[in-house]
């Protein structure tokens, strides 16, 4: 058992391992085989839900009951595409509008939160001044309480600028993105300025002696040097938004300024979820799309990032 | 701390065109800061109006303040979050403390202006013709028989009456009451003044319209008065109502029996008001007493904190659990680990509500297949029958939990990868030296170190679930219903979402009031929580170091 247990507890010298006794071959084979099986089986519980979503999206009949793993009656193209069809080509289901309305905010408040997190993390990195830790904690303070409790006087607020201000106000994605950029300076701004103090002070330093202003010292040399954690930032801030469905819910309030994420439920899921499962997958298949690809991609910096930020905040 | 030596603006090149772009920005900001206090003043929004003239100042100072340029990087970030993060909460606050809602939307002087707006059309008078070669006029008869004239686009002009007659001339307008002169003021239709016209109606009889207030506005006695009817409706400025005068007692009483009771329903008894609206007022801790004291209000109130609670606790058992699990697998050298790793970090790169929704169409009683595949065949296998997962309560409890960790073990996973990478082999090699099996090494020293880095995650992940709107709304919106509570409670609802439901749920009408007293009992526990995780961390730490 004991043996056992030392080969599941990983990353331990080999040779600990080497001076027991006989069978110990046979055993480790046997628990490898277990942990294949259980990491097989987690695989499947993981996997499943994306199978399945995916296989509804070509059933030609749509609605959930006709729903098998592998679709029925698919006898050509029109078929096996019917779903895609109906949700792109309806009028009703401005499905491009959507996604075009998603990736609009999420570029907007991705680029917007990079930038300005950056000036921030760069300011927090480099001086020193009265206030400085206060403001650091004040930062995180802030982040524990998540913008959706405060969702009523967000809405109140939207409102009441819009009647002056329209394109920030309600349904729009101009205050949409007020809102997101908002709630995305604590986190971030902790993440980058942990990423900003690895970069050596003595390249500010000599900059500053050979004449550069601040300005010129974070633009054309510290920017460059943390490109790496202001991808990680504004990925997981675009991916994040474009994902967002609360808040969106809450201030969009029609089928033409609807994100993907509103569109999709809003028209799919809150009502005959039954008969619109196969456009609901479609759809989700498409809109699952982006992120996934972004995140298996990149997953190594994401997780970087994530883990660093996890740490360090 | 070696001094850095503050660049001089003037020196470099570039210095003058920042320096021209700075103000230029300022002076933008400054004005639209300008612009919408002015605007937000006038609507009565004061608390938005100072506090954006308050952050514009804070940015104006950073920026011109020559010793604070620091803090010029920050300012934006500064602005945004004040405006968008910290005012909404202090909102909140002022909020709770209000009756803010559909039943009180306005404030006092807004709700007296729309009721003022109010008026009486269509009067209707008897009427002639005039005429001015091509131009037409009207002659308004009053019931009482006092005649006023309108011509062109003139305001109207009384006119006296002589022997009992109506005037043959008027401003040199002819009297001819033919009815081919009637048939053409008809066909004209308006008369008078743009901004107040008066209009005749098809019907050659009568017509005229003339447009009075409905409403007089009595400061002093704080009453309004209905002209025609007569009707007096005091303000009760404790709760934001008009009420009929004459009742005014009679509910005085029935707020003094019930001061908790939803006033609505009396109060659309003795005001018949045209708004059929209160006015906002600050009420004090009216929400909270509502809040814990109304049955309708206290009973699901308990039983949705319990189930938050126990919902964010196992959510992060579960998926924490499962999560080091996985990572410990992944650790041992087992063949095909990256693979493992990118196919079961699949549901984190999901878009959540997407993966949510899907397990919905799963767990569907009738058509799911989860139902179909595992739930059915062990009801078989067992002979039992299994509730189902939308409308029994506990498997709608499981159901999400199941949900939720398939969300989450992911994230827990790659956490826990990290740190336990971290963690010095040769530390397992004492151990196992000294004679510790796995299940003690695992107890004493891996848990113990990696709740050092994690423990704070673990906390944080509480905190999040604690919230985890999303979820719980892309499940099943909270259902089932808890029966006889108010603001449609289900039993699956976090706080959060019972909050939401009390703002924007449909049915009785938002009560942004009450749902603001729900979001600030959530911001307590959350801060409670906040405390106690830097205690606990910090004890962490301190077991770390010992370590």
């Amino acid at each position: 058992m004991s043996s056992a247990g030392v080969s599941l507890k990983a990353g331990i010298d080999a040779k600990s391992k080497k001076r027991i006794e006989l069978g110990y071959r046979g055993q480790q084979r046997i628990w490898m085989i277990v942990r294949m099986a259980i990491l097989t089986a987690m695989v499947i519980f993981a996997l499943f839900p994306v199978v399945w979503i995916v296989s509804a999206s070509f059933n030609p009949k749509q609605s959930m009951v006709s729903q098998t793993l592998i679709p029925q009656g698919v006898e050509n193209a029109e078929q096996l595409l019917r779903n895609y069809n109906t949700l792109l080509n309806t009028p009703r289901y401005p499905f491009w509008r959507w996604v075009a309305n998603s990736v609009f905010i999420a570029a907007v408040t991705s680029f917007g939160t990079v930038m300005l997190c950056a000036l921030s993390a760069y300011s927090f990195s480099r001086f020193r001044f009265w206030g400085r830790s206060n403001l650091l904690v004040f930062l995180l303070l802030v982040q524990v309480f998540p913008n959706i409790l405060a969702v009523v006087a967000i809405y109140l607020i939207l409102q009441q600028i819009g009647t002056h201000i329209p394109f920030i106000g309600l349904n729009t994605a101009g205050g949409l993105i007020l809102v997101y950029l908002g709630g995305a300076m604590g986190v971030n701004i902790w993440l980058m300025k942990g990423f900003f103090d690895t970069v050596p002070r003595d390249i500010d330093e000599s900059a500053l002696v050979d004449g550069a202003n601040h300005w010129q010292t974070y633009w054309l040399l510290i920017f460059p040097l943390v490109r790496p954690i202001l991808v990680v930032v504004g990925i997981l801030a675009f991916v994040g938004t474009f994902n967002e469905f609360a808040l969106a819910r809450v201030i969009l309030r029609d089928n033409e300024s609807w994100t993907l994420m509103v569109g999709l439920y809003t028209n799919f899921v809150s009502n005959n979820f039954g008969q619109n499962w196969g456009i609901y997958a479609a759809g989700s298949v498409l809109g699952s799309l982006p992120t996934l690809i972004i995140y298996l991609l990149l997953q190594d910096q994401i997780v970087g990032g994530l883990t660093q930020g996890a740490v360090k905040g | 701390m070696a001094k850095r030596a503050e660049s001089p603006q003037g020196d470099s090149p570039s210095s003058i065109i920042t320096l021209l772009l700075r103000y230029g920005a300022l002076m933008l900001i400054d004005a639209l800061a300008l612009f919408l206090f002015y605007r937000l003043a006038t609507d009565g929004v004061w608390e938005l109006a100072v506090a954006i003239v308050l952050i514009t100042l804070l940015v104006n100072v950073i920026n011109l303040a020559p010793n604070l340029v620091p803090l010029r990087w920050i300012s934006p970030s500064l602005a945004l979050l004040l405006l968008m993060v910290v005012y909404p909460i202090i909102y909140t606050v002022y909020v709770s403390f209000t009756n803010y809602g559909d039943a009180h939307p306005y404030t006092k002087a807004q709700t007296i202006a729309l009721i003022l707006n109010e008026q009486i059309v269509g009067r209707s008078y008897s009427w002639a013709a005039y005429v001015r070669g091509e131009e037409l006029g009207v002659m308004l008869i009053d019931e009482d028989g006092s005649l006023e004239f309108v011509a062109g686009n003139a305001a109207p002009r009384r006119v006296e009456r002589v022997d009992g007659e109506l005037p043959q001339e008027v401003d040199g307008y002819i009297l001819d009451d033919s009815r081919g002169r009637r048939l053409r003021v008809v066909a004209q239709g308006t008369f008078g003044p743009a901004d107040d016209p008066i209009t005749v109606n098809r019907n050659l009889a009568i017509v005229v319209n003339e447009k009075t207030p409905r409403y007089i506005w009595d400061e002093a006695a704080n009453t309004l008065t209905n002209v025609e009817t007569g009707e007096v409706f005091r303000a009760d400025d404790q709760r934001g109502w008009f009420i009929r005068a004459d009742r005014y007692e009679e509910y005085l009483a029935a707020v003094e029996a019930d001061p908790n009771a939803r006033l609505g329903d009396f109060v659309m008894k003795t005001s018949q008001f045209p708004l059929q609206v209160g006015y906002r007022v600050v009420v004090g801790l009216q929400n909270f007493e509502r809040f814990f004291n109304s049955p309708a209000l206290r009973g699901p109130l308990v039983s949705i904190f319990l189930w938050t609670v126990t919902f964010a606790f196992m959510s992060v058992l579960l998926t924490f659990t499962v999560g080091l699990l996985i990572a410990l697998l992944l650790q041992a050298k087992t063949p095909g680990r990256r693979i493992f790793r990118t196919l079961l970090i699949v549901p984190y790169a999901l878009p959540a509500l997407i993966a949510v929704v899907t397990w919905r169409g799963m767990l569907n009683d009738n058509f799911g297949v989860f139902t179909l595949w595992i739930i059915r065949p062990i009801e078989g296998l067992l002979g039992v029958d299994i509730p189902s997962f939308f409308a029994d309560p506990t498997m709608a409890r499981v159901g999400l939990l199941l949900v939720n960790l398939w969300l989450g073990y992911p994230y827990f996973m790659l956490v826990c990868s990290g740190a336990l990478a971290g963690i010095p082999s040769d530390m397992y090699e004492a151990a196992s030296v000294d004679g510790a099996n796995w299940w003690q090494q695992f107890r004493s020293l891996t848990l113990p170190l990696l709740l050092v880095s994690v423990g704070p995650l673990l906390i944080a992940s509480f905190t999040f679930n604690f919230n985890n709107f999303v979820m719980v709304e892309a499940y099943n919106e909270g259902g089932p219903p808890i029966a006889g509570a108010a603001f449609g409670a289900g039993h699956t609802d976090l706080l959060i979402n019972y909050a939401f439901q009390i703002a924007f749920g449909t049915g009785r009408g938002a009560d942004y009031g009450l749902a603001s007293t729900v979001s600030i009992v959530i911001f307590m526990i959350v801060a409670t929580i906040t405390v106690f995780q830097k205690r606990f961390t910090r004890n962490w730490e301190e077991t770390g170091r010992n370590v």
